[in-house]
């Protein structure tokens, strides 16, 4: 016997909270960056290669570009959803989606540790 | 029902034109449809531009020199930070109010029309505080 309802307010909250946890964590490094912009200046080659060097700058990039790809995949869903009514389009455009998300963190990892 | 309202076409689909021009929007639809666009713009193609720029400015000194002394300093890159600068600033700034929402914070409309003027006069100022650096 299956029980799982698909209908209902209850279904999409996973993603619905996954968006706000990662827009939470997004804005939380969009602030320390800024602060560590401002403080150390990274305007030569040598400050800005020190930047990305900290083990702690890494993964906290690393994070945000994570919840990005997270965050982006549910937004961009809900606007494929709300707007493309054409199926086979629609799930194109999601394929598309998920292979732009995984190329952008398979960059991104390349590029931070380097 | 009268015969009139019987005649009407249901559903009515709203097209661009018609929410551009003849329906005037309150701010906070305002706020909301341009979370979105911005959204769109800052997955594509602004992520992938940022991902060119950080890559080239971190693998050599030459790299670094190109993007900040002759590529940064192109017009059409000029224009390309400054709808980035206004795509992040409005995303940030509608976000958190649409978080402060989600607490029940300000749903009244009165206040929630405030905190959508409000938005929009932070993005503006943080994109002319951000950008005027970039030219």
């Amino acid at each position: 016997m299956v029980n799982r309802v698909v209908v209902g307010a209850h279904y999409g909250l996973g993603s619905w909270l996954a968006q706000r946890i990662t827009a939470v964590i997004m804005a939380i490094y969009t602030v320390i960056l800024l602060f560590v912009f401002m403080s150390r200046r990274p305007v030569d080659y040598g400050a800005w290669r020190a930047l990305f060097g900290y083990g702690w700058m890494r993964v906290a990039t690393l994070l945000f570009a994570v919840s990005l790809g997270w965050h982006a995949w549910v937004g961009m869903r809900d606007i494929f959803m709300d707007y493309v009514k054409h199926d086979g389009l629609r799930l194109a455009l999601e394929v598309i989606t998920i292979v732009a998300i995984a190329s952008y963190l398979g960059w991104a990892v390349q590029i931070l540790w380097r | 029902m009268s015969s009139a309202a019987a005649k009407k076409t249901r559903p009515k689909y709203l097209s661009l034109s018609a929410l551009l021009f003849e329906i005037r929007l309150p701010s906070t639809a305002w706020v909301s449809g341009l979370h979105r666009v911005s959204g769109a713009l800052l997955f594509f193609p602004f992520a992938a531009w940022l991902l060119y720029l950080l890559d080239t400015s971190l693998a050599s000194e030459q790299g670094f020199a190109h993007v900040r002394d002759e590529y940064l300093k192109l017009p059409l890159a000029k224009l390309g930070l400054t709808v980035f600068i206004w795509a992040y600033a409005h995303h940030f700034c509608a976000g958190i109010r649409f978080l402060l929402l989600d607490l029940n914070k300000a749903i009244e409309i009165r206040k929630a029309r405030m905190t959508s003027y409000i938005v929009f006069a932070a993005s503006i100022l943080l994109t002319i505080a951000f950008a005027w650096r970039v030219w």
